[in-house]
Parts: structure tokens; C-alpha cells; sequence
């Protein structure tokens, strides 16, 4: 199979690409949100902490 | 000597909050070995379908979404119950941190049961009873994230949240019965998202694999999720504290 | 102390009929001293069917088809408009505290005010039902149907919704939160409800649908008392 044809996967490229796509971005959003959320606990508390 | 853990030690969120940063790079870690072996499979090594060409290739990402959409709203009522009977903090914070994900798995089944259904069926939505019942699971997952929000005081929105989350478990067979009575009413014969009755082992496989990667991420993140929780409620205790000066010094 | 204690009844059970219908006979009574909302709430029923035609307009057999769905999500909503009335009043002038620190136990007296809820929103709507189910054409027999269906399903609706209210207690959040959590639960009601017109429509008993709104009547009865006053406490705590 082509890199064309494993693109075009049968003519249902954009259905199936739809859905992995939209799974991975939907993961790295979720990933890069709790991150950041995380970081941004750590920081408060280290803020709050220091004020006491 | 044996030498036996003791679990309730990390009952408290002091405690569980070093043991879940452990945890967290060994499950991300399997997940995206697992997702990657799943792909794999599931894009290269499975045959193309008789009935649906490539496009049943979503699959991999479809069924294993929507089992974990269903799966962690149980885990999540499960630690919403054990919150209400030992009124614990730490189990709260559990159901807390799964329901984000639970919501996004919810979400990407309904997209990816959209993107299937348009060249299987036809139609980007037919209001069939999974994809339906789908969808309301995403609104109990909405309507308990909308609770927990809409509450100031954390322990109440803990324990209203916990009740809510039972009642929609109690519910949740309710309503998809209800649903598939519906449906097969009203469109007589049922459409099935299992395309093939007999699914080739390759297929099967690749379905398992990407459905046990979704839990161990699934895992990862609602450790690393709760670790956030864990901060931001007990940030005046004095262990955090701890940790912050550790932290301060360490830089 | 988990807020599940409130199951535990702490007086016997000639104690928790007592408490129901004194919770009944005083909710009834402030309900009828604003006979206006009452009012008020079943136009809202009337108007909001009314705008379906006006919608998808007059087509007869559009709306005949359409009827039974049609009066059924109005009843939805229109229970739904009501239900903060039974809890918001007592819970602003601290009579709620009051009725949960009495001796009876409160999932008693929380069925006694879900009684008198449904009796001045949901039997109205029944009552209303057939007059305006005749606007969708509707025959006699669907419209008995639809009757008796509402009659079965209006109490369900009061029983789960009071959960939504309680739990809502004093929130800012408004009626939009307390749609969200409740309508999903409705569903199978609705599902019901309206599929036993259809079922009647089409020529077959509706009898599978209103056994299955009984029973969902009779889980409600014993189930939804119990987590609304667990829902009670943990918003007065």
C-alpha cells in the first residue's frame, strides 16, 4: 500500500482521519490543560506558603 | 517477616499526593506504547473490511472512547459512593478528577460515532440508542461538572455532586433500556455499530490493545488531575508547606 | 455523621405518615394562598404547546404526529419551572432547617411536600392535557392515554426533580443548572409517556408503557425521598 493510498484510505480519508485526529487533540488538550493547571496549583501554593 | 502495606495511610491526600506523581510516568508511559502498538494494528496490520472498506477503521478509536466514557462515569460514582459513606476528602477529589476525562472520552465517541455513521449510514446522526444514550451520559457528566462549579464551599460540592453522580448511575440503565425501546420503534430494524457479526482476530485485538491504552491514560491524567485538586484544596496545610519550602530550597 | 443518617427514622412509623401529612396539609395550604403562580404555571403549559404549531405549522397530520412528543416535553418543562418552589421558600425563611431538625424523620416529611407539589402543578397538567391534546387532533383514545400517562409520569417528575431542587439549594447558578440535571433523568418518562399514545395510535395496547411508568412511579416513591433528604442536608449543612 502507497503512502497515497494509506492517505486516502479507500476514499474514506477524511472520516477516518477525522476521528484519529480529533482523538489526538483532544488527548494533547487535555494533557497540556492539566499541566498547566498543575503548574499553576504549585505556584499558588508556594505563594501561599511563603505569605504565612 | 511479611511485611503488609498499609492502604489507609494513603487515604489522606498528604500521602496519596507522592504516591499518584509515581504512579503518573508509568501509566502515560504503557498508554502510549499500547496506543501506538493499537494504531498500529488497527491502520496496518488489520484487513480491510468486506462491508465497509477503510472506514470501519474508526473503530479502534470509537469503541475503546465510548467503553471508557462509560466505565470511568462508574468508577466515578464508585468513589462518589465511598466519599458519602466514610466521608473522606481524598475519594472526592477522585470523582472530581475523572469526570473531565470521562466527558472527553464521551466526546470523542459521539464525534467519532458521527464520522462512522456518515459513510456507513449515511448520516453524520441517527439517533440510534448507543450514540443517543451517549449523549446523555455526556450531560450527566456536564450536569455534574455544572454542580461541583456552581457550589462555593468544597465539601458540600463534594457531597451534593456524590448524590448526583449515584442517581445518575441508578438511572444510566434506565435510560439506555428506555432509549433502545425507542429506537427500535421507532426505526424497526436496528442498525448495529459492531459492523461484521464474526470480527476478525486482528480487529478484535487491535480494539482490546487501544481499549487498555485509553485506561492507562485515563489513569495517568486523573492521577496528575488530582495531584492539581490535591494542591489547590489543601493548599494552607501545613505538609504542603513542606513541600513548598522543599521546593524553594531545591531551585 | 454522613448525610445519609437522615434514612435512619428516628421516630416510629405511625411517626412518618403523621409527618406526611402534616407536611402535605401545610404545603397545600401555602399553595392555595397563591392560587396565581398555580395559575401561572399551567398557562406556561398551555402557551408552550401552543407555539409548537406555530413552529412547524398547522398541518394536521404533522401535528398529529407530532402531538403526543409535543405535550409531553411541555409537561417536562413546565414541571420543571415549578420545581424550585419546593424548597426555595422554606429554605430563605429557615423553616427548612426547622422541618429537618423535627422528629420526623425527613424523607417523611419531604414526600408530604412532593405530594403537595405535585398536586398544584402536575394534576392541573393532567387535567389540561385532554383539552389540549384536541389542538393536535388527537381521537379519544389517544387522549385518554396521554391522561393517564401524564397522571402516572407528572409525580415521577415531581419526585426526581425535588433531588434537582434540593441539590440546588440556594445556588446563583438558576434554572438552567437545574435543567441540565434533570431533564436526562426524565427521559425515560418522556420515552414512555409518549410512546404509549403511539402505541394506542397504532393500534396496539399501551399497557407495556404504563406498567413500566408505574413501576418507575413506585422505585420513585421509595427511592427519591430518601436521596432529596440526603440532597436537604447537604445543603443546609
Amino acid at each position: 500500500m502507497s503512502a497515497g493510498d494509506f492517505l486516502a484510505m479507500g476514499g474514506y480519508g477524511f472520516y477516518v482521519w477525522g476521528s484519529y485526529i480529533v482523538a489526538i487533540v483532544a488527548i494533547a488538550i487535555e494533557v497540556a490543560a492539566v499541566r498547566s493547571r498543575l503548574n499553576a496549583a504549585g505556584r499558588m501554593s508556594n505563594h501561599e506558603q511563603s505569605n504565612r | 517477616m511479611t511485611t503488609s502495606i498499609n492502604w489507609f495511610r494513603f487515604a489522606s491526600p498528604a500521602s496519596f499526593f507522592a504516591l499518584a506523581g509515581r504512579l503518573v510516568p508509568w501509566f502515560a508511559s504503557a498508554a502510549a506504547l499500547l496506543a501506538l502498538l493499537g494504531c498500529y494494528l488497527g491502520l496496518f496490520v488489520a484487513p480491510t473490511d468486506a462491508q465497509q472498506g477503510e472506514a470501519y477503521r474508526i473503530i479502534f478509536i470509537h469503541v475503546p472512547a465510548a467503553w471508557m466514557s462509560m466505565f470511568i462515569y462508574l468508577v466515578m460514582a464508585f468513589w462518589c459512593a465511598i466519599s458519602l459513606t466514610f466521608n473522606t476528602r481524598l475519594a472526592a477529589m477522585m470523582a472530581q478528577s475523572l469526570a473531565p476525562t470521562g466527558a472527553m472520552f464521551t466526546f470523542v465517541a459521539l464525534w467519532t460515532g458521527a464520522l462512522w455513521g456518515k459513510p456507513t449510514w449515511g448520516t453524520y446522526w441517527a439517533w440510534d440508542a448507543r450514540m443517543t444514550s451517549e449523549l446523555i451520559l455526556l450531560f450527566l457528566y456536564f450536569g455534574y461538572m455544572a454542580l461541583r462549579n456552581a457550589i462555593d464551599d468544597p465539601r458540600r460540592a463534594d457531597r451534593a455532586s456524590a448524590v448526583l453522580a449515584l442517581v445518575g448511575a441508578v438511572n444510566i440503565p434506565i435510560i439506555y433500556f428506555s432509549v433502545k425501546w425507542w429506537n427500535t420503534l421507532h426505526q424497526g430494524a436496528s442498525v448495529s455499530l459492531t459492523s461484521a457479526p464474526s470480527m476478525a482476530k486482528v480487529m478484535l485485538a487491535g480494539m482490546l490493545v487501544m481499549a487498555f491504552a485509553a485506561w492507562f491514560y485515563a489513569i495517568a491524567i486523573a492521577l496528575l488531575r488530582v495531584q492539581a485538586i490535591i494542591l489547590e484544596r489543601e493548599r494552607a496545610t501545613g505538609w504542603v508547606g513542606e513541600l513548598a519550602t522543599g521546593a524553594r530550597a531545591a531551585k | 455523621m454522613t448525610p445519609f443518617d437522615a434514612v435512619a427514622p428516628s421516630a416510629p412509623s405511625a411517626g412518618a405518615w403523621v409527618g406526611v401529612a402534616w407536611a402535605l396539609a401545610r404545603d397545600l395550604r401555602l399553595a392555595l394562598r397563591s392560587r396565581a403562580e398555580i395559575g401561572v404555571q399551567l398557562l406556561f403549559y398551555v402557551i408552550v404547546v401552543s407555539l409548537f404549531p406555530l413552529g412547524v405549522g398547522p398541518e394536521p397530520m404533522l401535528l398529529r404526529a407530532l402531538g403526543p412528543g409535543v405535550l409531553w416535553v411541555a409537561a417536562l418543562l413546565a414541571s420543571l419551572l415549578s420545581l424550585p418552589r419546593i424548597f426555595t421558600a422554606d429554605f430563605s425563611d429557615g423553616t427548612l432547617e426547622q422541618i429537618a431538625l423535627s422528629p420526623y424523620p425527613l424523607p417523611a416529611l419531604i414526600s408530604g411536600k412532593i405530594a403537595a407539589h405535585w398536586l398544584t402543578t402536575g394534576l392541573p397538567l393532567v387535567v389540561m392535557s385532554p383539552l389540549l391534546g384536541m389542538q393536535f387532533g388527537l381521537s379519544g383514545n389517544e387522549l385518554s392515554i396521554l391522561a393517564v400517562g401524564l397522571l402516572v409520569g407528572t409525580p415521577t417528575l415531581s419526585l426526581l426533580g425535588a433531588i434537582g431542587a434540593a441539590l440546588t439549594l440556594g445556588l446563583r447558578a438558576g434554572g438552567g443548572l437545574l435543567a441540565l440535571l434533570i431533564l436526562p433523568l426524565y427521559v425515560p418518562v418522556l420515552i414512555f409517556g409518549a410512546g404509549a399514545v403511539d402505541a394506542v395510535r397504532a393500534g396496539f395496547s399501551a399497557s407495556a408503557q404504563l406498567s413500566l411508568l408505574g413501576a418507575g412511579l413506585l422505585v420513585a416513591i421509595v427511592g427519591a425521598p430518601i436521596a432529596c433528604a440526603a440532597a436537604v442536608r447537604i445543603a443546609l449543612d
